[in-house]
């Protein structure tokens, strides 16, 4: 029985457990020092989970993996790009710019929810088709429309002798966003955790204070684990292993109350209605819920996430490609959380950002290894494109074969009986 | 007081197009009633139910004639969500249940309870926060009332069948102002236990002055739980009685009852010896058909034979044939001519000497987009590989054969049609089925099951269809087996009748038997031991 439930276990995680495994042999040849990949890896889960989480809402609503994401994230990019041509400055320029991202994210967003109700079934890859042709759209507007009919007066946004965006834009010359939410306040790791440990304990006192069922065992458990990962993170190892890490606390922050967000919105009369819709949508609609409004609401909430993530990615880079930023974004975002665990029809926030981590130490391992198993980084920048798209792959033939399988069970045992 | 009917249907009449399947029906339910509706498919239950809930395909169809009034007060049912505030509720045949949620989610589902959170006060009522221990207590008591036991908590994925039924009751239950529960087949799905405690869930329900629509074909449960009965046959409202002053005989004779049409073909039926050779030989077979599982069914039919197959739809007579052809997964033993066929492979059934004419025209039998002549050959090329030529190692088809073939068929099957190219897509649905027979003819096959073959097809084609298989049978000594919801139209051409309830023949019965004992073998209760449950 515990053979089996392992194997159970193995089956259902098994790209999760293949990723560990991958990650673990590029981290013995990369020849980086564990600190270095803290450093790195800290800053790419700063700039990449806000996106990430993005994607649960549609995944809970039955709508899968969100591909139309990029979308979202190009209303960020043409945000940035206003935001500059007005001439704001600094942190505020990022507020303004997020503000913007809301009402196109949230057009864009109910835009796709009309089509994807049209094809129900077929919303992952609607969304990516979706995707490219927003593309096509996006670059209308940017090569043709802003300087050509729209006049865009900052030189630094146009391609020099000639017409429409440049393809790159800077957002961290003197003056500009990039960075600047990271700077508010940042802290080394020993001190960042107390903080976050301190605001999680304030939580859950007060969740118990408000609680029905007053379990003082369970909160002495929660608040005890907490006081040991604080201890823990001030031992002179773990101090050592993050020394190059400066913890950005506005992001994480951020990517904390959105986490929050997801599990409040979970437990509300909307929650309940995408939760319900995306277990089984006759159902929910024979029980009188307007099954392709929530479908949109989940997808426009989705969208103007995955804007404001962009946006948090861009800043923290300091510029972006104009033409390419977006292009992968809903793929990379995809394939992270799919090596967290989740699946097409389940997505939680924990999965959410164990895949990040994973997935983005593997971008970091993987051409070092490259390098120094092959002579040759591009065969582990070839391989780290492999494995986003074998996950994917790998992903949804999972969850084709997990429906068959039950089906198959069932059947043996009416046999039997 | 209240007006003496809760609910009362007059006079409801219903056109689809031409085709009148309502005709001048009437329904009355005294408050705290069990009512049980009886006929059998197509007799109209369904749609006059259909009307009832004020579902789109009645008004997208031109609507209805007649009154609905309910408490005495003419009203028109504008949709589901209406006949809900009306206080009418359904527990539905299939469940309508998410197996991720909790009891207590599905029961109060759409209808949870909240209190304002802080996303509500900026972002509105949707976003109120659930008030699980309220909701909780709600299903708890819905749960009481229906006498289960089980944790509001658990998950309703995974619990047994017979659970998730009483799951729905209570659901409709804690619905406030519910006035009317329609229970469609409730007890289809159930165990004998569980069907006895779902009735008396039902009476119980019935003493809080909730009354309750019953339709079902189980002939016994009538006469045990409900009070009163209506009677559809055909569209036509049979007769309205108390069911203290009836038998389970006698509404078993009321709803199968002689058809009004007299049959258009008959072969007299002929007796055969023991010794006959049997052509097949079905022994516990379980076929995987969803809507028509088969559970345990054995079978001898004789050589030189047309077996009838009859039953209610959805009790499994259409999964035999599918399920031995290798349509659908199934188990058991088969023999035709004393050889084992091997199931679940459609490629061997066919090549073992058996064709079948399948009841889904349009989806499994025909290739609408191809030609008749390519139609009528498809399954002997690809199976025997006849009609075909070689040339250089590779397999040809042999048109001129192929044609001369098809024009054979088209003529004696008499199929009206431009001409052996056209495409099946665009003929009438008579011609399609002769198609359909043409193909399994084609095979040259020694048993031919023939499954709903004059569903949706006009009289005339009915006829010719009929005829053509009468012909098999006594000309070429073809063995035919005929699977069709028709009873009539089993009765004027087979030897022999099997009912099918339940996934198990009941019974095989005379042609000429009596309408009741067809009736009863349809509700699942064996002719000759009825009269010993009636005493």
């Amino acid at each position: 029985m515990v053979k089996k439930n392992w194997r159970e276990f193995a089956r259902n995680n098994v790209v999760t457990i293949m990723f560990i495994v991958v990650c673990a042999v590029c981290m013995m040849f990369s020849g980086y020092t564990p600190s270095y990949v803290m450093y790195e890896l800290f800053g790419r889960l700063s700039r990449n989970a806000f996106i990430v989480l993005a994607l649960i809402i549609p995944i809970v609503a039955g709508m899968g993996i969100n591909f139309a994401i990029t979308i979202g994230a190009m209303a960020a990019q043409i945000a940035c790009i206003l935001v500059l041509e007005w001439g704001l400055q600094g942190f505020g320029s990022f507020l303004a710019a997020a503000a913007l991202t809301v009402p196109m994210a949230a057009l864009f967003g109910f835009g796709i929810g009309k089509i994807l109700n049209k094809m129900k079934g077929q919303e992952m890859i609607g969304g990516m088709i979706l995707g490219y042709f927003a593309n096509g759209l996006y670059q209308l507007l940017c090569l043709f429309i802003f300087d050509n009919i729209i006049p865009i007066n900052n030189p630094n946004l146009t391609i020099k002798g000639s017409s429409g965006i440049a393809n790159t834009i800077d957002l961290s010359k003197a003056g500009g966003m990039g960075g600047t939410l990271e700077k508010l306040w940042q802290l080394p790791v020993s001190q960042a955790v107390l903080v976050f440990a301190l605001v999680i304990a304030a939580g859950l006192v007060i969740g118990h204070v408000r609680s029905h069922r007053k379990d003082a065992k369970k909160l002495g458990i929660q608040l005890g684990a907490l006081a040991i990962v604080c201890v823990l993170m001030q031992l002179p190892v773990m101090k050592n292993l993050f020394s190059m890490v400066k913890v950005p606390m506005a992001t994480f922050g951020i990517v904390a109350l959105l986490c929050l967000f997801n599990v409040v919105l979970m437990r509300t009369r909307l929650g309940q209605q995408f939760r319900a819709v995306g277990q089984n949508r006759t159902v929910a609609n024979a029980a009188g819920i307007n099954v392709d409004k929530v479908r949109i609401i989940a997808i426009t909430i989705s969208t103007v996430l995955a804007g404001w993530g962009q946006l948090i990615f861009v800043q923290n880079l300091g510029a972006f490609q104009t033409y390419g930023a977006a292009d992968q974004v809903g793929l990379y975002a995809g394939a992270a959380i799919l090596v967290g665990g989740a699946s097409v029809v389940r997505a939680t926030n924990t999965q959410a950002l164990l895949g990040t981590v994973l997935f983005h130490l593997m971008f970091i391992l993987a051409p070092a290894a490259g390098k120094n198993l092959f002579g040759d980084a591009a065969i582990g920048e070839y391989f780290r494109v492999f494995m986003c798209y074998g996950v994917i792959a790998l992903a949804l033939v999972m969850h084709a074969w997990s429906s068959i399988a039950p089906k198959k069970k069932h059947h043996k045992a009416t046999d039997k009986a | 007081m209240a007006a003496e009917y809760i609910l009362e249907m007059k006079n409801i009449t219903k056109r689809y197009g031409e085709n009148k399947v309502l005709s001048d029906v009437s329904l009355k339910i005294r408050p705290g009633e069990i009512h049980a509706l009886l006929g059998e498919n197509g007799a109209g239950k369904s749609t006059l139910m259909n009307v009832l809930f004020g579902m789109p395909v009645i008004h997208a169809t031109g609507g209805f004639e007649g009154e609905v009034l309910i408490d005495g007060q003419s009203t028109t049912i504008a949709s589901p969500h209406d006949a809900m505030l009306k206080g009418i509720g359904m527990v539905h045949q299939e469940f309508m249940l998410l197996p991720g949620f909790t009891i207590t989610e599905n029961i109060k589902l759409n209808r949870e309870i909240t209190h304002p959170s802080l996303l509500s006060r900026v972002f509105g009522k949707n976003l109120e926060t659930l008030d699980m221990a309220a909701m909780s207590q709600d299903a708890r008591r819905a749960l009481d009332s229906v006498g289960m036991s089980i944790d509001e908590y658990t998950l309703v994925k995974g619990l047994p069948v017979g659970y998730m039924q009483f799951v729905e009751i209570a659901r409709e239950i804690d619905k406030t102002g519910v006035k009317l529960l329609v229970f469609d087949e409730p007890t289809a799905v159930l165990t004998e236990s569980e069907a006895a405690q779902l009735l008396r869930v039902m009476k119980s329900i019935a003493q809080k002055g909730i009354a309750i629509i019953f339709i079902t074909h189980r002939l016994d449960e009538v006469i045990e739980a409900a009070d009163g009965v209506t009677i559809l046959r055909d569209g036509k409202f049979v007769c309205e009685t108390r069911t203290a002053d009836t038998t389970v005989t006698q509404l078993a004779e009321l709803m199968i009852g002689r058809k009004g049409e007299s049959a258009f073909v008959t072969a007299d039926p002929r007796e055969f010896p023991e010794d006959t050779p049997v052509a097949l030989k079905i022994r516990h077979l379980a076929v995987d058909m969803p809507g028509e599982q088969v559970k345990d069914v054995s079978l001898d039919i004789r050589e030189g034979e047309i077996f009838g197959i009859g039953g209610l739809a959805g009790q499994g007579k259409v999964g035999i044939p599918n399920g031995i052809m290798g349509v659908y997964d199934s188990e058991g033993d088969v023999e035709l001519f004393g050889e084992p066929v091997r199931l679940n492979d459609a490629h061997a059934a066919l090549k073992s000497g058996m064709a079948m004419v399948s009841e889904d025209r349009r989806g499994v039998g025909l290739l609408l987009d191809e030609s008749i002549e390519d139609n009528i050959v498809f399954n002997a090329m690809q199976v025997s590989g006849e009609f075909t030529k070689s040339l250089l190692g590779a397999k040809l088809k042999d048109s001129r054969k192929i044609r001369e073939h098809a024009n054979e068929m088209i003529r004696e099957l008499d199929i009206r049609c431009f001409g052996a190219v056209q495409h099946t897509g665009t003929l009438s649905g008579g011609n399609q089925q002769k198609v359909c027979i043409a193909r399994a003819l084609t095979m040259n096959p020694k048993l031919i099951f023939v499954s709903e073959p004059t569903r949706g097809i006009d009289i005339g084609a009915k006829k010719l269809v009929l005829e053509t298989l009468v012909k098999l049978n006594r000309e070429k000594g073809m063995t035919v087996v005929m699977v069709s919801s028709e009873l009539m139209e089993l009765r004027s051409i087979c030897d022999r009748i099997a009912i099918v309830a339940e996934g198990e023949v009941v019974d095989i019965l005379p042609v000429n038997s009596s309408d009741a004992d067809f009736g009863l073998a349809m509700s699942g209760i064996k002719p000759g031991s009825a009269s010993g449950k009636e005493a």
